[in-house]
């Protein structure tokens, strides 16, 4: 929902440590989610994610979740799904070029990453280009098996 | 101006050191130029001839000939299609590659097949969005962005590899250009963009129409705060505004594009609407080429080809210095040939 994706980003840095936070536990929790195992759970797992992120920053599953590093304005909401940073076609008032009912995610990313520690580096990390294999499965679960040092 | 070494027109330069394409253009801006550019609206038809009547009226007033890439979402002939007919006379284009309607498997087949027509130079765009052209109907492709496009294109040069990781034979020799928009928000993070398109592969910018010379300065100086001087030649946007009502049409309904208030006043208390606009495309010229850190300029007369040669003989900016086109040297050409 829009209003809920403003105040996201608005409160930007209390969603980013409560995440790092989550991010630690489901990381710790990877012996479980192995013994489960990692495909089984992908379906459910990816339809809490959807229902929980959706409603906070109008997620789209794209699968690779970066909301961190872009200030938790989700790029996958821009009409052309940047994921480096804003077009050149941002109108004065901060709005979208192809949708101007719409605020520019990415002005709203800059204004979102100046809340978080950090987020200025995070925002000039240049991403990779996104796999569009992920889409629609959990991100929560990818980075759990990242960072527990699994691969795939 | 010549090259010691200049071939045939149409063959590539030999590579100098530090340089990473055989062409022109990349040429003229390491040794230091003030270099100018302009762009080649592609025709709607499928006639050669209606390309070389649009760059002939650029014949020694450019160093390079953008070829626009579906601009504004319209229907064109195709930014590959034009360069490869440049590159046969020997022009310097710049071959412009949107991500608006091809995925990465094109658009790196593209990039393969315009270096080996002989395209140096490549400017990696984002695109604008289907809806503002007349096929507003059309899927909008955009699975790489303006940044993962020129990481994709410097990995075809430098590493000799796909995205996919798959070698290829012979590495594309060009040199990488990219976009920026000093002129709208988020303006404080702008400059940031730049340096992140730098970090991305940029090697030279081309900026978006530039009517505030105040606002310019400001963002050349966060530029050079960051380091970004030495690291990429930017040349900024130009161009004539008609009239006053154009360019008061052009502020509202062109995406990203800021004509402050003064401006459309000075046009407004003109009686000769397209004169000022030269005159006022000349002053700017003057004006940007003073400010520190600018490379050229990239005047963008759509619709006012014709003007360009004026403008840039009054702005002075060459300094009589006169670009290379198809038959400039009859003589020098000749021999070449023979030798």
């Amino acid at each position: 929902m829009y209003s809920v994706r403003q105040w996201s980003v608005r409160h930007a840095g209390g969603l980013n440590s409560f995440y790092q936070r989550f991010e630690a536990v489901l990381t710790a929790l990877h012996p479980l989610w192995k013994l489960v195992g990692y495909r089984r759970l992908d379906r459910p797992v990816a339809a809490l994610e959807k229902s929980v992120k959706g409603l906070l920053f109008d997620c789209k599953m794209c699968g690779q979740c970066i909301l961190s590093s872009t200030g938790m304005s989700c790029p996958m909401n821009c009409p052309k799904n940047l994921r480096n940073g804003p077009c050149g076609g941002v109108r004065a008032d901060g709005c979208c070029e192809v949708r101007p009912e719409m605020k520019c995610v990415w002005a709203q990313a800059v204004a979102g990453s100046e809340r978080i520690p950090g987020g200025a580096d995070a925002l000039s990390k240049v991403q990779v280009a996104i796999d569009r294999r992920l889409q629609g499965r959990s991100s929560w679960l990818r980075v759990a098996r990242e960072r527990a040092g699994e691969s795939g | 101006m010549n090259f010691e070494d200049e071939p045939v027109p149409g063959y590539p330069l030999p590579i100098l050191p530090g340089h990473t394409s055989p062409g022109r253009f990349e040429r003229v801006l390491r040794a230091g130029h003030f270099a100018v550019t302009s762009e080649l609206a592609p025709p709607d038809s499928a006639d050669p001839e209606d390309v070389y009547r649009r760059s002939r009226i650029f014949h020694g007033y450019v160093d390079a000939i953008n070829a626009t890439d579906g601009s504004g979402g319209n229907c064109h002939m195709s930014s590959l299609a034009v360069c490869a007919l440049l590159t046969r006379v020997g022009y310097a284009p710049v071959m412009q590659i949107s991500c608006r309607d091809r995925n990465r498997i094109a658009i790196q087949g593209d990039i393969l097949g315009g270096a080996a027509m002989g395209v140096c130079n490549i400017l990696c765009l984002t695109g604008d969005g289907v809806q503002a052209g007349d096929h507003p109907q059309a899927l909008p492709v955009f699975d790489l962005d303006s940044m993962t496009l020129l990481t994709t294109a410097r990995a075809l040069r430098e590493e000799h590899r796909f995205l996919s990781g798959r070698k290829i034979t012979y590495a594309p020799r060009v040199l990488l250009g990219a976009a920026e928009n000093p002129f709208t928000p988020p303006l404080r993070w702008r400059a940031q963009r730049l340096a992140k398109k730098v970090a991305a592969g940029a090697q030279f910018i081309q900026t978006q129409y530039c009517y505030d010379v105040p606002l310019l300065k400001l963002f050349m100086r966060q530029v050079e705060d960051l380091g970004l001087l030495d690291k990429v030649f930017i040349l900024v946007g130009v161009g004539p505004l008609r009239s006053a009502k154009a360019a008061e049409w052009m502020r509202t309904h062109v995406p990203g594009l800021h004509i402050p208030d003064q401006v459309i006043e000075r046009m407004a208390g003109a009686d000769d609407g397209a004169r000022e606009g030269r005159n006022l495309c000349i002053d700017l010229i003057q004006e940007i080429r003073a400010v520190p850190g600018v490379s050229g300029i990239h005047l963008m007369a759509y619709r006012q080809e014709d003007s360009v040669a004026e403008i840039i003989d009054r702005s002075g900016v060459l300094g009589g210095r006169v670009p290379w086109y198809p038959g400039r040297d009859p003589e020098f050409n000749s021999n070449r040939k023979a030798s």
